[in-house]
């Protein structure tokens, strides 16, 4: 059955996957991130990190306030590599032309 | 699911027992006491650690434990690019990195776990003639060891990679048996068959004090109890001078910042890793089919603050536009960074410290001990179990530094 409980949807990680991660050892949800992919798709976690922490909760018999997030990291949504590369960078390698 | 992991389902099945329930033996060891001795104390589980702890296991050193201070991953080791190249400036560095490539492609058979290991050729591109008689120089001492880099004219360079704008690119070097892999599942398949040989792996487990014992060894003293340990082995990456310094031993390394970011993922169009000299900037296309890559950013010191910058996203994106437009159109997912452990001279430093000779360092690696642990690992395993030392442990000394630090060539090639 946990093999087919769905708890992130970008990589497809099932209640059976966390069950194993934890049953190595890995129980920090930084470690399960590691070990499974969740949370790293396209949502980034927004779905899937509180279910993915209430079941981890429950399988580490940890406090779930224990848990505390994973790092979030920017940006905040998918960003096309051409908008960022008009945002304002001061930084100018030799090569680059002066007045760019 | 990270497919790395599925091989083990096969043997979660036949661990199941009679009720059905699966018991699997855990490869870390996050609560409860350590234990009161070890032989071989390792300090720091990122993959440095972790590849001596499975040599010396496999080669019969089983009483070893590693002390990890966080969650396994937590350094460097889990925050780094994942390139393998032989591409180096150095015989032994070169030489190193063939025999580090060859463990590589075993890896899988070997340890048990797919770490993505591909072997898509390193591309570095010069954009001056400086650079390019740069990249020659390496070339001929590459070829001398047997790695077959080659100098290639920009149009060539755009035969492996048809993206490239060639503006202002004047010459490339190719190595095609250079490649990439996925660094987190490297640590889980050397965890687990470390443990599986009987080393015991603590996480969430900081040491907070060192002390030498009267009798010889030393006393460990970190947040779940004291390991007498005959031997330490100082594999803290970046902050290795911290730990050597609660002994007295200063380590010359600093903790230098770098980022890197990830794109969606792609169908595989990339094979090469590709650098660009003068800026610094790389990428390639991982296994998921992520972009993944990072620019040089000067000028935020030395520090061990893992932020991420809209800078670096900013200089990486123009960057990497001008170099290959059509990568204009993907879209960055996320960004993090890790602590490069900087060395005076670009080397690591290996071996026992100067007055302690049952204190030992493998640090220093300048954001290349990814690549390096599998044979570094390999051959302080065989320096620990009583083999000749190789030449390694002679040259990359912290005795080294005493005399200005000259007496060997600099590694110029950390490139990114």
């Amino acid at each position: 059955m946990a093999r087919k409980i769905m708890i992130c949807r970008c990589e497809d990680v099932t209640l059976a996957d966390l069950e194993h991660c934890v049953t190595r050892g890995y129980k920090d949800i930084e470690e399960v991130k590691r070990y499974t992919g969740f949370g790293t798709g396209p949502c980034q976690g927004k779905e899937c990190l509180a279910p993915m922490a209430t079941h981890l909760a429950r399988l580490t018999m940890v406090e779930p306030a224990k848990i505390r997030p994973f790092t979030s990291r920017p940006p905040l949504a998918p960003t096309p590599i051409k908008i960022l590369a008009r945002a304002p960078d001061a930084h100018r390698f030799d090569d680059d032309p002066g007045d760019e | 699911m990270i497919p790395g992991n599925l091989d083990d389902d096969d043997d979660d099945e036949s661990r199941a027992d009679a009720s059905g329930e699966i018991r699997l033996p855990a490869t870390l060891e996050s609560s409860g006491p350590v234990p009161a001795t070890a032989e071989i104390a390792i300090v720091g589980g990122g993959v440095v650690g972790l590849a001596i702890a499975y040599y010396l296991a496999r080669r019969g050193l089983h009483d070893v434990v590693v002390l990890e201070r966080g969650y396994l991953a937590e350094g460097a080791s889990g925050r780094n690019g994942g390139g393998v190249r032989q591409q180096w400036s150095t015989e032994i560095n070169i030489r190193l990195m063939q025999e580090s490539v060859d463990l590589c492609r075993r890896f899988a058979v070997d340890l048990g776990v797919n770490v993505w290991f591909r072997q898509g050729g390193y591309l570095f591109l010069a954009r001056t003639q400086k650079e390019v008689a740069r990249l020659e120089k390496n070339i001929d001492l590459q070829n001398r060891c047997g790695v077959h880099t080659k100098m290639l004219s920009p149009v060539a360079a755009q035969e492996i990679v048809p993206e490239l704008n060639l503006a202002g690119i004047v010459g490339a070097a190719y190595n095609p048996t250079d490649g990439i892999l996925f660094p987190w599942p490297f640590l889980w398949g050397y965890a687990r068959q470390a443990a599986a040989h009987g080393v015991r792996i603590f996480t969430q487990t900081p040491v907070n004090g060192l002390a030498k014992m009267a009798g010889g060894g030393y006393e460990v003293v970190t947040a779940r109890g004291t390991v007498k340990a005959r031997r330490v082995i100082n594999a803290t990456g970046a902050w290795s001078p911290q730990l050597a310094k609660m002994i007295g031993v200063d380590v010359p390394t600093y903790p230098i910042r770098h980022e890197i970011c990830s794109s969606e993922p792609l169908k595989p169009f990339l094979r090469p890793m590709v650098s660009e000299l003068s800026s610094g900037l790389y990428c390639s296309q991982s296994m998921r089919g992520e972009i993944v890559g990072g620019v040089t950013l000067p000028g935020h010191g030395s520090t061990y603050a893992m932020g991420s910058t809209l800078e670096f996203l900013a200089t990486y994106a123009r960057r990497l536009v001008r170099l290959m437009p059509i990568l204009g159109d993907i879209k960055i997912l996320r960004q993090w960074a890790g602590p490069y452990d900087q060395s005076p001279d670009g080397n690591p430093i290996l071996g026992a410290a100067p007055d302690h000779p049952d204190f030992f360092l493998a640090c220093g690696f300048v954001g290349h001990g990814f690549m390096m642990a599998p044979i570094v690992g390999k051959l302080y395993a065989e320096y620990l179990t009583g083999e000749k030392p190789h030449e390694i442990f002679e040259r990359y000394t912290l005795g080294r530094f005493d005399g200005g630090g000259d007496s060997y060539p600099k590694e110029d090639f950390n490139i990114g």
